[in-house]
């Protein structure tokens, strides 16, 4: 595998004001070519105002066996959404 | 400055837009050749975009065409109803691909070339024709962003990627120069304003490749002989009448069908 180009993960902003969002991913030898890459495998269809690519290996991650402890307790405390107030409607969509 | 010039030769102005159009339409056919071939998936999705690229410029450029000459051939009819002797582009986009490296090598000297034309061509007399050019120039500067990219990559690569890249440029090297040999077309086409000379082009694009085959540790053949007689249609190589039977084969076999 010593030949293989490393392996990138590629974040695409479909609109202005949106924010990137993870895609895919892709092979390539250099970030250069992994930007190139990204633009003719993920926005051919016009997907996207901008690129961004990170390597894979780069990415820290929580592990699968962690989901329990990490994200368990938090389903039993609704009291942390902010549902509970009555919004006047002249705010608008929050 | 006229929409459309019609004090031009108008058959002069059909064979270049014949040269602009059988550029993009042949070597966008050879690209396309790649299709689930290409080294890596993502080379692969690269190349056909390049190809369809190309092949939407060809559908202006024939259109176009087609409409100048004034027979009722579209953009269709041009491309599929015309054997090899009626082709007008450049030998270099007919050269078979090779391998890849080949193939990025041919696409980086035709890109380099095409973005300097299409750059002279934006101020076109022809409003018809500097639309076009706008439209292209902004896929073209793409095109030679990748190709250029690979030529450095792989003519910087390892010594297997880097003999391969030099042999890619000197087998190439001869179909360079028919880019810039001028002609009563283009003669014509200059003293209209329609497009430029193509010996002066020739600078700016010996400049591109000098950074960019410099960057690839790549040596520049010092030889000026050039073959030469596609732009004019005098003769092609063996290869585009190969490649047009498989173009062209459905038109052939059933005359006119659609779908």
């Amino acid at each position: 595998m010593q030949n293989e180009w490393p392996l990138w993960e590629v974040f695409i902003r479909g609109q202005h004001g949106m924010s990137h969002r993870h895609v895919g991913s892709l092979h390539a030898p250099d970030a250069e070519m992994a930007v190139k890459n990204a633009r003719d495998v993920y926005t051919r269809r016009n997907e996207g105002v901008s690129i961004w690519v990170v390597e894979a290996k780069h990415i820290s991650a929580t592990a699968p066996s962690d989901k329990g402890p990490l994200f368990e307790p938090s389903e039993s405390k609704v009291y942390r959404h902010p549902t509970f107030f009555d919004i006047p409607d002249e705010v608008g969509h929050m | 400055m006229p929409a459309t010039n019609k004090t031009v030769d108008q058959s002069a102005l059909f064979q270049f837009l014949l040269r602009m159009g059988d550029n993009t339409l042949v070597l966008g056919h050879r690209v396309s050749e790649w299709c689930g071939h290409a080294p890596v998936l993502e080379e692969d999705i690269a190349l056909a975009n390049t190809a369809l690229d190309l092949i939407g410029q060809t559908q202006f450029w024939l259109n176009l065409a087609g409409e100048v000459e004034g027979a009722g051939r579209d953009e269709d009819a041009l491309a599929f109803h015309r054997d090899v002797w009626d082709f007008r582009n450049i030998l270099l986009v007919e050269m078979p691909n090779g391998d890849f490296g080949q193939t990025l090598m041919r696409q980086f000297l035709f890109d380099a070339w095409a973005s300097i034309m299409l750059g002279r061509l934006q101020t076109s007399s022809d409003e018809r024709i500097a639309g076009i050019a706008a439209k292209a120039s902004k896929e073209v500067a793409y095109h030679l962003e990748r190709s250029a990219d690979t030529v450095v990559g792989l003519g910087d690569g390892t010594a297997e990627s880097h003999a391969k890249m030099q042999g890619a440029l000197d087998y190439l090297w001869p179909y360079v120069g028919e880019m810039f040999i001028s002609d009563d077309v283009d003669t014509a086409m200059v003293s209209a304003s329609i497009a430029p000379d193509p010996t002066s082009l020739r600078n700016e694009y010996d400049a591109i490749l000098e950074r960019v085959l410099g960057q690839a540790k790549l040596s520049i053949p010092t030889s000026q002989f050039a073959h030469k007689g596609g732009r004019t249609g005098a003769i092609h190589t063996e290869h585009l009448g190969h490649l047009l039977t498989q173009m062209q084969w459905l038109q052939r076999a059933y005359p006119d069908a659609s779908w």
